[in-house]
């Protein structure tokens, strides 16, 4: 589908939008519009949901029943929504430190639960809107806002923590890497149960600029030569896997109870003990 | 079979310079102007292929004709 007729459908007359010139947001929601529309899901049975952040206000653009929460609050929100009504498709755009700092918790329990949930995190390793303070992503030893002379973090993998919760997609992609992001997305979005997909993207402006990556292009470059495809991945060395990162997807489980399914059943079983 | 042009459609209030498309091109249709933008200096070679589409941050890039089928 061509941008022309992905505006007509999926967009309100809100854009342009708001983010900075070559900011990967941009690249993310129009990657999960045309997961979406590749799927053929029912506009008005999907829902978009988000906390706080540069990231969290893609759905502001989208038009779908969208939700813009509290920070960190988005996967509550959603599972708020998806408890209420199952048969909806409830999709969460988040950010890395939405995801991660102030709503780690709920990650881990929407994965923990297995809850029909697509989760999409806006990887920019930076506290973009706020003006580039560190993130729990920002990978070590790089530079922010408040970290002048360096991040001493030690690096933090969110798809790791996905599965090992126990959520039952998981997967990265890249806003370079778009045609296979959309594919990835496509895939969440079809697994019934907890889907994560982490998306390495780039803020130019906060995060790239005190980097030495000072361009859109100098940052998805650098997406382009770190990505290794998951295959090819797992047959290279530590040594080798240094500084880079797996794309693809990571890890999937099948059979796994899905949250508001056994849900269901309590709620039928109780049926029947009334009657 | 007759090759058939791509009609490539910038929106120049949407798109902010960013760079993407000209630099990741694979045929090199685009060239930067003095402000940034893209100016469209070699459209016989575009092949359709849509990652300008899929990459543009600001839905800025349109494109039309036969060859963008899907």
């Amino acid at each position: 589908m061509a941008v022309e007729e992905l505006l007509q459908k999926y967009f309100r007359k809100k854009l342009p939008h708001i983010w900075c010139p070559g900011c990967g947001n941009g690249i993310i929601m129009g990657a999960v519009v045309r997961a979406i529309d590749k799927l053929g899901l029912d506009q008005k049975k999907t829902v978009i949901v988000s906390g706080i952040g540069c990231s969290s206000r893609a759905p502001g653009y989208m038009k779908f029943d969208t939700l813009h929460t509290t920070h960190g609050r988005a996967i509550a929100h959603a599972t708020g929504v998806k408890m209420a009504n199952p048969e909806l498709n409830v999709v969460v755009l988040t950010g890395d430190g939405d995801s991660s700092a102030i709503g780690g918790n709920h990650l881990i329990h929407a994965a923990r639960r297995n809850i029909d949930l697509t989760v999409v995190v806006f990887n920019n390793n930076i506290y973009g809107m706020t003006g580039g303070q560190f993130s729990p992503l920002t990978p070590s030893g790089s530079f922010a806002t408040t970290a002048p002379y360096g991040v001493i973090d030690r690096n933090f993998d969110l798809c790791e923590l996905a599965k090992a919760a126990g959520g039952t997609y998981v997967a990265r992609g890249t806003a370079y890497h778009t045609r296979q992001l959309v594919d990835l997305v496509a895939d969440g979005l079809a697994h019934k149960g907890f889907s994560f997909i982490e998306v390495v993207s780039q803020c130019p402006m906060y995060y790239g600029r005190k980097n030495q990556l000072a361009s859109a292009v100098a940052m998805l470059e650098w997406q382009k030569e770190h990505a290794v495809p998951v295959k090819a991945a797992a047959k290279m060395t530590p040594e080798q896997l240094a500084g880079k990162f797996a794309i693809g997807e990571l890890y999937r489980a099948e059979g796994v109870p899905e949250y508001t399914a056994a849900y269901g059943e309590v709620i039928a079983k109780l049926g029947r003990d009334q009657q | 079979m007759a090759k058939v042009p791509v009609e490539i459609e910038i929106n120049e209030k949407w798109c902010k310079g960013c760079g993407i498309c000209i630099a990741f091109c694979p045929t090199k249709v685009y060239t930067v102007r003095e402000d940034g933008k893209p100016a469209i200096i070699n459209p016989e070679a575009c092949t359709g292929c849509g990652l300008c589409e899929l990459r543009c941050p600001d839905f800025a890039i349109n494109l039309g004709g036969k060859k963008n089928g899907n």
